[in-house]
Order: C-alpha cells, then sequence, then structure tokens
C-alpha cells in the first residue's frame, strides 16, 4: 500500500524533473553577469548564515521552553 | 528539546529553499525577470498563514464542544504566528509589487482581500483582549474565530477571481498559474519552500504554546 504510494511519489517527481528539459527560453535579461561574476553566491551565503543564525535561535528558546516544562514538572 | 522529525525536515526545507530558489534555473520572463524566484518567498507566507489558521479554528472548534483552557491557548498561538506570516506576506508582496507593478499598492483586488483578513483576524486578538474573565474571553473568541475563518478563503481565493487582479491567476484560473512556473519551480515551490515554512510556523506556535502552558499551568490544572 504504502510502497506503491511511494512508487507513484516517484515516478511523478521523475516525470517533473524531466519535463524541465522540454521548456524552451526565449531571450530575457536576467541577472547572469550576477552569476558569471560570482557575486550572488556572497548573497546567498548571507542569507544561509541569517537562516542558520535563526534557527539556531528558534532551537535555543525551544530548548529553554523544554526545560522550563522539565522543572515545572518537578514542582 | 524535544528533536522531532518534522523539525529537522523544516531546518532541511527552508535551506534547500535558500539555495534553489537563489541559484537554480527560472524561467526568464519580462517585467518579472529575476524577482521571479520571490515565488519561493513571499507566497509560501499565504499557504502558512491559510495553514495555521485553519489550525487555529480547528482548536476553536475544540473548544466550543470541550471547554479547556488548552485548546483556547492553541487556537490563539496559531492565529497569532499566522498574522505575523500574514503580515510578512503584504509587505514582501509590496516590495515586490513596488519593482514589478510600479506601486507598493495599487488597490489590487488580493492586495484589498489579504489586508481585509488581516484585519479580520486583528479584530480577534482586539476581541480577546478586550475581555477578563478567560472563560468568556475563550469562548466568544473561538466563536469570533470560526467567523475570522469563513471570511479567510473567500477573500483570498473566491474574491480576487471574480474581478481583475495583477496578482497571476486572476479571471477565474488557478493561482498557480502553470505559464509563470515551469515544473523546476513548481518542485522547490511545493515540496521545499511551502512545507518548509509551514512547518517553521508550526514549529513557533508550539513553542508558543509550551510557553503559555507553563505560565497558566494554575489556571489549567485548576
Amino acid at each position: 500500500m504504502l510502497n506503491s504510494n511511494l512508487k507513484k511519489l516517484l515516478f511523478t517527481l521523475i516525470l517533473s524533473a524531466a519535463v524541465q528539459f522540454t521548456y524552451a527560453q526565449e531571450k530575457v535579461e536576467m541577472a547572469d553577469g550576477l552569476r558569471s561574476s560570482g557575486k550572488i553566491y556572497v548573497v546567498v551565503g548571507v542569507l544561509l548564515i541569517l537562516f542558520i543564525g535563526l534557527f539556531l535561535f528558534l532551537i535555543s528558546i525551544d530548548r529553554k521552553v523544554s526545560r522550563l516544562e522539565k522543572e515545572n514538572r518537578k514542582d | 528539546m524535544k528533536i522531532s522529525w518534522w523539525k529537522i525536515l523544516c531546518v532541511i526545507l527552508v535551506l534547500y529553499t535558500l539555495i534553489g530558489g537563489l541559484l537554480f534555473d527560472v524561467p526568464h520572463k519580462k517585467i518579472l525577470n529575476e524577482s521571479i524566484r520571490n515565488i519561493y518567498f513571499h507566497v509560501p507566507m499565504w499557504f502558512g498563514m491559510m495553514v495555521l489558521f485553519s489550525i487555529s479554528v480547528v482548536y476553536s472548534i475544540k473548544y466550543l464542544r470541550n471547554p479547556s483552557l488548552l485548546y483556547d491557548i492553541q487556537a490563539s498561538a496559531y492565529a497569532r504566528t499566522g498574522i505575523v506570516f500574514g503580515i510578512l506576506g503584504l509587505i514582501t508582496g509590496a516590495l515586490w509589487a513596488n519593482y514589478t507593478w510600479g506601486k507598493a499598492w495599487s488597490n489590487d483586488i488580493k492586495q484589498l482581500g489579504a489586508a481585509m483578513a488581516l484585519l479580520v483576524y486583528a479584530a480577534y486578538f482586539v476581541l480577546r483582549n478586550s475581555m477578563i474573565d478567560i472563560d468568556k474571553r475563550a469562548r466568544v473568541g473561538a466563536v469570533y474565530n470560526i467567523f475570522a475563518f469563513a471570511m479567510l478563503f473567500p477573500a483570498l481565493w473566491i474574491v480576487p477571481r471574480l474581478v481583475e487582479s495583477l496578482h497571476p491567476g486572476g479571471a477565474g484560473n488557478p493561482g498557480a498559474d502553470p505559464r509563470d512556473m515551469d515544473a523546476r519551480m513548481r518542485f522547490i515551490f511545493w515540496l521545499g519552500a511551502v512545507p518548509g515554512f509551514i512547518l517553521l510556523g508550526i514549529w513557533i506556535s508550539t513553542i508558543i504554546v509550551r510557553f503559555r502552558k507553563i505560565e497558566d499551568k494554575n489556571l489549567l490544572h485548576a
């Protein structure tokens, strides 16, 4: 049951990945220059640092609440 | 910390969205240009908001069936995170619109609908905080939440279809217009961005709930 669902999902994923190559592209100006000069990776880096930082913050809050929960159970 | 599989999944999906959303190839469109990537970040806010408000109304209905303060705490926590997601969606949408539609706010029907929905939910908290009696606040809040939810989907999905809109998918077409997103984009959007940000919203909400449970433990165990 689960297996056939999983197969269906995998099949869908593979198909949708295949479809992507069939799309034709017209000439529209994009930030290719930004990409080729490598600066876009700086932005990606900044965002990764930001989000990893925010996640660490969230995890630390989560931990603090867990500790409070434990202390409260003792009382 | 309760390390749950879905929290790990949330971190992975959001970081995947950040990398894939910024670096993978996107369709080349006039006017939109690279700003098409905002779909990965702006739109999940709305999906997150809708899911969070849906969870909130479920807890409100549960409260009305079985008046336990815990349900009220859950309903208000999810509504609160939902509002935050909605406000972020509105601000990011205005920024995006400023550079593609020419104006941050062009009274587009979907902008108006979203603003209206947020005001309806803001009123939920105004109403709640206007009552000191916690049982009364919970009951009236739960009833109001159901009415607010009844407003939510017409304001975001139905009314924008009936009139002209700058948003894609206006005038009777599906919201996620296949002409705007190709298969690659849909892959990151539906499998990375949307579930990732929904899980993030749920994560934040559960922390608020756990905190409130400690704060109100005397009331909960009374």
